[in-house]
Formats: structure tokens, sequence, C-alpha cells
């Protein structure tokens, strides 16, 4: 036990005193922030170039009525439609032709170069459609003021029922903690569970390893590397975690709009943040012990892209699961199978969590976790003991049924 | 002090260990030796626990073999090997812990042997920064820091240049002295015959003799002697006391080589050699640990 425990505040410190990992606990946050804000910069800005639109009215009804949005402006034209067909193709611009006898179905022309952006044929089909209705209206004998006060204004309110009574919930929050939450498990698991490996690789290829099995089990010193390491991304996360804190108190109110705020505190943020740990935390063990296994196998980290490929393909599935079809359809038959998959709970839980998961499921997903890393590391360890003592030899996947069945 | 009682160790698809027997003394400097892939490392592995046998058992002082011994025992395998960016003296005080000293106790002799082995500078240098030598002389004193009364080293002079070698050979000898009892695991047997007390031999996973180094030598005599002279061609022939097996010339002396009858000694063929020539040297023709062992080697291939 006490050599467990130096294997694992050796795993540990050798890891918090190197200067990458102080790197990447102050950049991670300010990149994540960098990148948020560049997405919202572009997505403000980027769509500004505007577009003009060349109009042929031969109906003359509509010029005066299409209005210029921020980006399309409507330009009256005298050309007849073939030449204003060659200037378009010349400038790549857009004709709008709209025929004289458009109220009986005559097709709307929209000509250019390039194909139209949707938004650009989505705002003219619309108008149009608005100008159209709003004159057969009229011809059939609605006057202008009934028209106004019988429009319909209507904006939903979401509540969700709780114990505490109703509740707005807010379906946009939601969704992006459940992305975040599945990008960041994802990746997490990849990034500890590969130091696990490299970890294991370092000892084998540096022949250290026989040093320390003739003073602690094979198990032992798995398991604290295994901890030691989940340890690490531990403190990552809780400095990751005040950092962003920090930052969200002292730039909240001037960056972030009060609307995202609120949504924000729809969601219970210290009970995501818990399920997110114990979700790390759970699949961590899982996925390490099966790294430290494919680590003991091979003798340098080019070998270990075979054994990779069935540690990676549920994690990929998930993943693209999670984006694809849990994230609309959380509380679906499929998602909660999903979720109670060791394998896939990790990933899958964390993006039902912020929708709301009833409790005996998140217990049993928990319990099937634990019992599923138990289950890895046994099988892992009996790799890992006899794995670390090989050397020179390419593994295949015989060998190591072989080295798993090897009683002590 | 290590009693290995029929140890069976197999693998897949052959046997390491063939019902393997050995009794080693406390404190002496017992050889073991074979050629590569004869097992000994194997049942190194068995006595560290790093693995266990699938028949036959293992005794420290009476005592059968549990992991309360690990911390009696000091390894140091034949694959050198350290953590390439941890620093020196961190490495010793983590690895002197694993095997069970405090850390106040593994500082005390962690400096205790710094300075004895004139190391102390290295501290706060990462093993990447030494030569190769540095590096084994680091790992020496990872393997007796915490005064084991087991050492067990597998093939311990290799990577060493000859004076370190010496350096490393003193120190084992003293911690002999001070009893502990050592294991020399190595297939090159001149660094035995100046070292050990008894050994054993083991091929193709089988013990083919075990003993006290002079037994075996005694066993191996065929009271044989190599004469050096000066003088005429010697004419031999009608004695009855010994046969001839080599005679060549060298430089200024010439050379014989004799084979003595049952029951001759030495001084009778003197005698009977010195009124004919002007005798220069006498040595009696022992077999090396290395004939020996060529020969058993030999004699186990065409059996």
């Amino acid at each position: 036990m006490r050599k467990t425990l130096l294997i694992i505040q050796r795993e540990y410190l050798s890891r918090v005193k190197k200067k990458s990992f102080l790197l990447m606990t102050l950049l991670v946050p300010l990149l994540l922030m960098g990148m948020t804000a560049l997405v919202a910069y572009l997505t403000h800005t980027g769509g500004d170039a505007i577009t003009e639109i060349a109009v042929i009215d031969r109906n003359g009804n509509f010029i005066s009525q299409l209005k210029n949005s921020r980006t399309l402006v409507f330009l009256p034209t005298s050309e007849n439609f073939e030449a204003a067909k060659l200037t378009a193709r010349k400038n790549g611009s857009f004709v709008l032709y709209i025929p004289e006898n458009v109220e009986k179905g005559a097709n709307v022309q929209l000509v250019s170069e390039k194909k139209a952006p949707m938004f650009v044929t989505n705002e003219i089909e619309n108008q149009i459609n608005n100008i159209l209705r709003y004159k057969l209206l009229q011809d059939a004998g609605i006057d202008i003021e009934t028209l106004e006060s019988i429009k319909a204004n209507v904006s939903i309110e979401y509540k969700e029922l709780t114990d505490e009574g109703e509740k707005e919930t807010n379906a946009t929050a939601a969704y992006a903690i459940s992305f975040a939450a599945a990008i960041l498990i994802y990746l997490c698991l990849f990034i500890y569970g590969a130091q696990v490996m490299r970890g294991v690789i370092e000892e084998k290829t540096s022949r250290i390893v026989e040093v320390i099995i003739s003073s602690v089990k094979p198990f032992q010193l798995m398991l604290g590397k295994i901890i030691g390491i989940g340890l690490v991304g531990l403190t990552q996360f809780l400095l990751w975690i005040v950092l962003s804190a920090l930052a969200t108190k002292v730039t909240s109110t001037e960056i972030l709009p009060y609307s995202v705020l609120g949504a924000l505190q729809t969601i219970p943020v210290g009970y995501v943040l818990v399920t997110f740990l114990i979700y790390f935390l759970g699949g961590y063990l899982l996925y390490s012990a099966l790294f430290a296994a494919v680590g003991s196998a091979v003798d340098n980290e080019t070998e270990t892209q075979q054994f990779m490929f069935p540690i990676t393909l549920p994690l990929l599935f998930t993943y693209i699961m999670a984006f694809s079809f849990i994230v609309n359809n959380p509380n679906s038959t499929l998602s909660f199978w999903l979720s109670m998959i060791p394998f896939t709970s990790p990933i899958a839980m964390m993006v039902r969590v912020p929708f709301g998961v009833p409790d005996w499921q998140l217990y049993l997903s928990v319990s099937l976790l634990i019992a599923g890393f138990i289950c890895t590391t046994w099988v892992a360890a009996r790799i890992y003991r006899v794995g670390i003592l090989m050397y020179g030899k390419k593994t295949s996947y015989r060998e190591i049924v072989k080295w798993f069945m090897y009683k002590e | 002090m290590l009693k290995i009682e029929n140890i069976v160790k197999q693998y897949a698809n052959h046997r390491a260990l063939d019902n393997v027997s050995l009794e080693v003394e406390k404190g002496c400097i017992f050889g073991l030796l074979g050629p590569n892939g004869a097992g000994k490392t194997s049942l190194i592995r068995i006595i560290n626990q790093i693995t266990a046998p699938d028949e036959g058992a293992i005794y420290i002082n009476g005592e059968r073999l549990n992991p309360s011994h690990i911390n009696t025992i000091g390894y140091l395998p034949e694959e050198r090997g350290l953590y390439k960016k941890m620093e020196i003296g961190e490495q010793m005080l983590y690895l002197a812990q694993l095997k069970g000293l405090s850390r106040k106790d593994a500082l005390e002799r962690s400096n205790y042997w710094f300075e004895k082995m004139e190391m102390q500078t290295w501290w706060k240098k990462k093993v990447e920064d030494l030569s190769k030598g540095m590096q084994q002389k680091v790992q020496f004193v990872a393997t007796v820091i915490h005064n084991p009364e087991l050492i067990i080293l597998d093939e311990p002079f290799s990577g060493f240049d000859p004076i370190n070698a010496e350096v490393i050979k003193n120190e084992i000898l003293e911690l002999n002295k001070q009893g502990a009892t050592i294991i020399f695991s190595t297939h090159r047997m001149e660094s035995v015959e100046q070292l050990c007390d008894s050994i054993a031999l083991i091929n193709k996973s089988r013990k083919v003799l075990d003993g006290r180094l002079k037994d075996i030598k005694n066993s191996y005599r065929s009271n044989t002697y190599c004469i050096e002279y000066k003088g005429e061609e010697l004419n031999l022939s009608g004695q009855q006391l010994f046969e001839v097996i080599r005679q060549g010339d060298l430089e200024e002396t010439s050379q014989i080589t004799i084979k003595l009858k049952e029951g001759i000694k030495v001084n009778d063929a003197l005698q009977y050699l010195i009124p004919m020539a002007q005798i220069e040297q006498l040595t009696e023709v022992v077999p090396t640990i290395n004939d020996i062992f060529i020969q058993q080697v030999r004699g186990m291939d065409y059996a």
C-alpha cells in the first residue's frame, strides 16, 4: 500500500512539475476563450458582404415593396432580361426577374453565374411571397388595417416541471453544454489514456520496469500509474474550472450578453460538473487500463496502431452518435442503452445529463461503469504483468490471449 | 541462506527451467553460469518474485519465499534501465523507498553512497546527461542501497570500463565481507574464477553441475603437468612414469605436457627428468571453468 502511494506520488509529481503542464493549464482556457470569441466575431462580421441584386420587375408591384436587408440590396434596372443576364455573367452579380403575371403562377427567376447562397434565395422567396399574399388578400377585399391587426406574433415560453415547481428551461443552453461535455470527455479520455500508455512504454523501453517490479507487484505499478495520471487530470480540470470561473467573473458582464448568462442559469451547473467529473474518472479508469495493456504489449509507440483500433472504435462510435442522434433524442431507447454500456456511457450520459436524466438511470449507469472498469483493469493487469517483460518480439493478438491465460 | 527445490517453469512452448535445485550458503559468492537462453534469468526472476514457478519451492533462511523477502534482496537486472528524465538523486530516493526505506533513511544512505562512489555532483543531473558507465554506477548503487542480505547481479560487469569494473568488484567484495550473500549470473567464465566460492552450471533449462569451485576443479584434475625446460631434445623412450601429451619449442625454452600414470607422484617424474634438462618451470594443468563449461555443454549436445 505504502509502495503504491509512492508510485502514485512519483507519477503525479513528475508530471505536474513539468513546464508543459503549467502551459497546458493556462493555455487551454485561453485558447477556448479565444476560439469562442473568434467564432462569435467571424459570424458577426463575416456575413456583412453586401449582395446586390438587379431587379427587372415586369409586374411593377414589387420593386417598391422589396426591402433591403443588412446583406441584400435590391436595385431596379432598366436593362432588358437578356442584357442583364450578360452583365450578371460579367460581374458575377444577381438578376431577379419578376414576370408580369406572377399572380397567376408564372415563375420568378433568379439568375447568376454562381449558385445563389441559401440565405439569398430564402430571403427573396419570403419577401416575394409576403408581398404577393398581401396583394392577393387586398384584391380579395380585405383592407390594410384589418390585415395589420390580425398579424400573429407568438413566441413560445419553455417551462419544465420539476420538484420546485415550474422552471424556465432553455434547450439551447442544454445543447451547448452537451456538446462541450461530449467533446471534453472524448478528448480527455484520449489525452490521459495515451499518457498512461506512453508511461508504460517508457518504463518498458528504458528497462527500469524490471527493477521496479522486483520491488512491487506489476499490478501495483500499473494501478499507481493510472491513479497518478488520473489525479493529474483532475488537478488540471479543477484549475481550469477555477480559472474560467475567475475569467467569467471578470469579463462576463461586458462580453457575454445577458441572455447567455440567463440561459446558463437554467442549467444546474454544479450538478453537471459533478457528473462530468464522475464520468471522466470512470471512463478514464476503464480506458486507461486498456491503454496500459497496449503499452505493455509493444516496444515503441509506432507499434501501438493495431491494438489501438479496438479501443478507439467504441469511443469514436459514441462520439459520432452523440452529435448525430443522442443530442436530438436524449430520452430514446438507443440513447438509454448507450448511456448504460460502460464503454459508451461516459460520452453518451454526459450528452444526456444537461437535458435531465432520472436518478435511477444515473445510479445504474455509474454502477455499471464501476463494474466495467474493475473488469477491464483485471483483464489489463493479466496482460500487463507478462507484456512488460517481453522485449524485442512483435506481439500479435494471439500472443496477448496467451499471456492472459498464463496462471500467476 | 537460499534453497531452491525442484523448480519447474513452463512457458507455452518451452520449458525454461526443468526441475532445478540449488543451495546457496550464507555469506558466499555464488556463480550462476550458463550460455545465453539456458534459464538463468528465468530462475533469477523467480527468486525476485517477478514471476512464479509452476512447481517447486524456494526458501530464504528456511522460510518459504514470500513478499516480505522483497526488501532483503537487491537485484541488478541484465537489461539496465533508469528513468531518463528524472534527476539522479530523486530517482535514488524513489528506488530506495520502493525497497522499504523511509525517506530519511533513503536520504542518509544515498548521501553515503554518492560520497563513496564520488557521484556527489550528479544529484541534480538527469540520466540522459550521464555516460553509460556512469549510469551503470548509479544503477549499482540503487541495487545495494537498502543493505540487502542477498544481492543478485545479472552480468554485472558488462558495460563497465576496466577501471570502473575494478571499483565495482571491490565494492562487491566489501559487501560480501560485511555479510551479504551474492549471486552472480554470467556467461563470462573468467570473471567467475576470481570471485566465486561456489558455482552452478545451467544448460538447456537443467542444472548440469554445482558445488564449491575448488571441489569441482579438483574433480577435473587429471594429473597433467606442463614442464618448461632448457636443454637438448629429451629422449623419453622406455620410461613407465607418464605419457607425453604434447611437446614443443618456445623461443628460448622447450615445453612438454605430461600425464602421470596411476600411483606416480610428480616428484618421481622430476627426478627422472632433472638429469636430462634444466627445469625452468612446472605447472599443473587444471581445467579452467571455461574448459569445464565447454566440455559439459558439448557433452550434452552430443549425448
